[in-house]
């Protein structure tokens, strides 16, 4: 079994096909697109594929240490900031296949229309912690 | 018996043991170590006498963790076999754990933690579920918490503001994992009413009471807010709406006011309404005017404004909104929902896409979206 994070991003991911922001959805569109996504979660979870995931506010400060006795430095939220992360979610999966398989079904999840989103997810392999046991 | 009964013996047993001289860190081990076993072993040999069952078994316990202790400490430390003879409780033991748990050099994280522990005899793995962190973090929260009040006597008197503060966030916590916090924290509280006749602890009882009430109509079956002039009122628990204002009216006829009862009167006004347009809104402002009187919170002020918008109209409201820091958690919600009601549904659309991207939790972020979208959708139309 390998684990992948899927990385949803609110800016930083190339143009989503169906790019319409959420909020000039139809209510009834919002809906759907919210229980594809639980229905997706559930469905892995059921499968035993599902590890983890977390919704991350789109506000986010940057910390930086200035030196002994003084307290830390914080600044923004950037609105320029190229990358910003919108959630993730953890599989763990039997290949690289797989987890591209899944990454495009959450990826077909519903928007403005109806249609798909089309969205760009970033799939990125974990690193193992400990060294394989056959050599 | 069932769990919650033998849960509420839990205190009470810790303080006997701490009464024969038992620490309390080891004491609430031990009573911890007793509940699981007598959760294995009761239903097929029920004991006669509950609470005398898990005294002994409990001590057992203690005496078995203070030599462990003390072996591997390498110290020879003599601890008697036979418990010595208990001094009468001068105070109620009960009472003093909540004071102890909840005492103000703990950080409100771990006060909560330690007082569902100790105070109401969950696991640390049901803490865990709850909190949806792992419970070798909760193990050491509240480890570390034990630690902290290690020194405090255990007969000094406490503060009754931490306390309530500590049950009003278990409350806040809900309903994650497999245990309802919500649920457990009126347990205590009412445990704690009816101990201190506190008319603070009276006032967030009914304050409780009258929230839970509402809850089986909050979400929707596909999990979705339903905020509460669209709530089916037919689904507000009754039982638990009379129960709230018995209590909520004992406490204010003792003439002592206190933000949970003024709060507690807000929620009881809005009970008391059939419908929501039949919600006495102008006494409502009139117990914000208290309650800002009381707390001068912002917050306050910025739910007092949304109170004042159905009394006066939404002009009235955001005049209100206008005096208070933007910055303000939910502002823009509330700005919103004056918007709207004010006619200005393109304002109200924008407010509530910037209070979508601010919202602290999924459930409120999906509402306002939802909110955004539906303003959206008639202005397009």
């Amino acid at each position: 079994m390998a684990k992948y994070l899927l990385l949803k991003h609110y800016r930083g991911a190339p143009a989503a096909v169906n790019d319409v922001p959420m909020d000039r959805w139809t209510p009834e569109e919002v809906t759907a697109h919210l229980k594809y996504m639980d229905d997706f979660a559930k469905r892995l979870e059921r499968d035993g594929e599902y590890v983890g995931g977390v919704a991350l506010s789109p506000e986010g400060t940057f910390v930086r240490y200035d030196g002994e006795g003084r307290p830390p430095v914080t600044d923004g939220p950037f609105a320029e900031t190229k990358d910003l992360i919108a959630g993730w979610m953890v599989i763990d999966v039997d290949s690289y296949e797989r987890a591209v398989e899944l990454a495009g079904e959450l990826s077909a999840a519903p928007g403005a229309g109806g249609r798909p989103i089309h969205e760009w997810l970033e799939l990125r392999p974990f690193l193992a912690d400990h060294a394989d046991t056959t050599e | 018996m069932n769990e919650a009964l033998l849960r509420e013996l839990v205190p009470a047993v810790i303080g006997v043991l701490v009464r024969r001289g038992a620490d309390f860190a080891t004491a609430e081990d031990a009573v911890q170590e007793a509940l699981i076993e007598a959760v294995r072993v009761w239903p097929d040999d029920p004991p006669r006498e509950p609470k005398g069952w898990l005294v002994t078994v409990a001590w057992r316990k203690f005496l078995d963790l203070a030599r462990a202790d003390a072996a591997r400490r390498r110290r020879e430390e003599r601890v008697d076999e036979q418990p010595p003879a208990e001094p009468a409780p001068a105070t109620d033991d009960t009472l003093q754990l909540y004071f102890l748990c909840a005492h103000p050099s703990l950080s409100p994280a771990s006060a909560v933690a330690l007082t569902l522990r100790a105070v109401g005899g969950l696991t640390t793995r049901q803490i865990a579920a709850a909190y949806l962190v792992p419970e070798a973090t909760m193990a050491q929260r509240i480890s570390r918490a034990k630690r902290t009040v290690a020194r405090v006597r255990f007969d000094q008197p406490g503060e009754m503001a931490t306390v309530l503060r500590v049950l009003y966030l278990a409350f806040n916590e809900g309903y994650s994992g497999d245990v309802d916090l919500a649920a457990e924290a009126i347990r205590l509280t009412r445990q704690l009413a009816t101990r201190t006749m506190h008319e603070e602890a009276a006032g967030l009882l009914a304050l409780m009471l009258l929230h839970h009430a509402r809850r089986p109509a909050r979400t929707g079956t596909d999990g979705r807010l339903i905020p509460l002039a669209e709530q089916d009122r037919s689904r507000w628990d009754t039982r638990l709406i009379a129960e709230g204002v018995d209590v909520l009216q004992a406490a204010l006829a003792r003439d002592r006011l206190g933000e949970y009862q003024a709060q507690a009167a807000i929620a009881a006004l809005h009970a008391d309404a059939p419908t929501a347009a039949e919600t006495d809104w102008v006494q409502i402002v009139e117990w914000y005017d208290e309650l800002v009187a009381l707390t001068d919170s912002p917050i306050v002020r910025l739910n007092r404004a949304v109170a004042l918008g159905e009394a006066d109209g939404p002009q009235a409201g955001l005049a209100a909104l206008a005096e208070l820091d933007e910055g303000l958690p939910r502002y823009p919600a509330a700005a919103a929902y004056l918007h709207e009601r004010a006619g200005d549904r393109a304002t109200a659309a924008r407010l509530y896409a910037t209070a979508a991207r601010a919202a602290v939790t999924i459930p409120e972020r999906d509402h306002l979206t939802r909110q955004a979208a539906r303003l959206n959708t008639g202005l397009r139309s």
